[in-house]
């Protein structure tokens, strides 16, 4: 089990030092970012970070298992810097600098202190590499799933956003898609829309593509099968909101829409829905002033 | 329950599925069915499958199947009742059941049928349930 504790008995004697030292070859690096945060700020993390290091190390903790209870003072302490500092702009590989950062100082201590004890300087300065890679890349796992998170998060609010059913006559559904269809949105647009047709009895179902950026093959296959479905429950569709370049596209690709009534404009589509229900809309002779 | 009840009521058939169907009774109700609409000169066929929670490949392609055997015999059949989840797995299971009719509920099942008789038979009467003429415009 490697331990630094020589160095943690070095870090205690000078740690006014180190820190200092520390501090200052953080402003003076090119990856300092003063526009980001002050100089008081970072003495502080400095330091902080500094106290719970000596700790954990004076506590004989082991220098390559950082996931250990020896080292959750530190873990805590790195995620929260990794956090804010993430908020505040700055890049991974800034953060993670500023745990690599500390070597410098901490083996020019050493390295005078040790300077007759050759093996001892090679095995603790080896020890304190291990342990500050590894610190230094927990900083970045950690923005890492605070990305991944916020990255799931607007997926979910995205699914739920994109699959609105909204009722245009009576027995008239629309379904207005935005974004792409890929087969778990296809899922959810197509549950949606059952129950919606369920709910409301509806025998007429506009889909309407305006929002659909591009029209391949496997979008196709996905609104015929809604198409399909909706059929099945004894609910026809209609597809609108074709773009000019859609058609082409849909053309190109030698896309078979079948026997599915499409439409220029949702408008198109709902005089047909209401042709189809026996509906008609007439103007009326006096027109309000 | 060893046979599924066909009821029949005038011109048309009604089957109402309550339990839920194995490949046998599938095959019982399809014989079954195909001997009722000779004999009772049956011209419609109303299928309700709301009460079933599964349908395999099996049993949508027995439906199917009565479609077309119906229609060999001059018979229309409307598919009414089918459940969301249902619909969506045949789509997956690629069964989207080209040849049949479906409809929500019995009640437009039932629209659907008189529509269609009273057309073929040129009634006009029949056709007045809906004033629209559903097939004359794309």
């Amino acid at each position: 089990m490697p331990v630094a504790s020589k160095s943690a008995d070095l870090i205690q004697k000078y740690e006014a030092e180190i820190l200092q030292d520390w501090v200052q070859a953080q402003m003076a690096a090119v990856t300092s970012r003063p526009d980001l945060m002050q100089k008081a700020e970072l003495q502080e993390q400095s330091r902080v970070l500094l106290q719970s290091l000596t700790q954990a190390l004076r506590s004989k903790a082991d220098v390559a298992d950082i996931k250990g209870p020896a080292w959750q003072e530190v873990r805590d302490f790195l995620g929260s810097i990794s956090e804010s500092r993430a908020r505040q702009g700055f890049s991974p590989s800034e953060t993670a600098t500023f745990v690599f950062s500390l070597k410098e100082p901490v083996f020019g201590r050493l390295q005078r202190e040790l300077a007759k004890d050759g093996p001892a300087l090679a095995a603790e300065m080896w020890a304190l590499t291990v342990l500050l890679d590894k610190l230094g890349l927990y900083t970045t796992e950690v923005f890492q799933k605070g990305r991944e998170e916020v990255i799931a998060r607007q997926q979910r609010n995205m699914l739920e956003l994109s699959t609105p059913v909204v009722e245009l006559w009576e027995g008239i559904l629309a379904l207005p898609l935005i974004g792409t269809l890929d087969s778990e949105r296809t899922q959810l647009v197509m549950e949606a829309l059952l129950t919606r047709i369920v709910e409301t009895g509806a025998s007429i179902a506009i889909i309407d593509i305006t929002g659909v950026p591009t029209v391949d093959t496997l979008v196709a296959q996905h609104l015929l099968k809604t198409v399909a479905a909706a059929r099945l429950m004894g609910a026809d569709c209609l597809i609108s909101g074709i773009r000019p370049q859609i058609a082409q596209t849909i053309v190109h690709l030698g896309v078979e829409l079948g026997d599915v009534t499409s439409k220029a404009t949702l408008a198109g589509a709902l005089a047909v829905a209401l042709q189809r229900s026996g509906l008609a809309i007439t103007r009326s002779p006096q027109r309000p002033a | 329950m060893d046979r599924i009840p066909i009821l029949k009521m005038g011109e048309y058939l009604l089957v109402t599925v309550q339990v839920d169907m194995h490949d046998r009774l599938a095959m019982t109700l399809q014989e079954d069915l195909a001997d009722r609409i000779v004999k009772a000169r049956a011209r419609a066929v109303l299928i309700d499958i709301s009460a079933l929670e599964v349908v395999d490949s099996f049993i949508g392609r027995m439906l199917g199947t009565i479609a077309a055997i119906a229609r060999v015999l001059d018979a229309e059949t409307v598919v009414v009742g089918m459940r969301p989840a249902v619909a969506i797995t045949l789509v997956e299971l690629g069964l989207a059941l080209p040849g049949v009719r479906t409809a929500l509920n019995v009640e437009k099942g039932m629209e659907i049928l008189r529509r269609s008789l009273g057309k073929s038979e040129g009634n006009g009467a029949e056709a007045s349930v809906q004033p629209a003429d559903v097939d004359a415009q794309g």
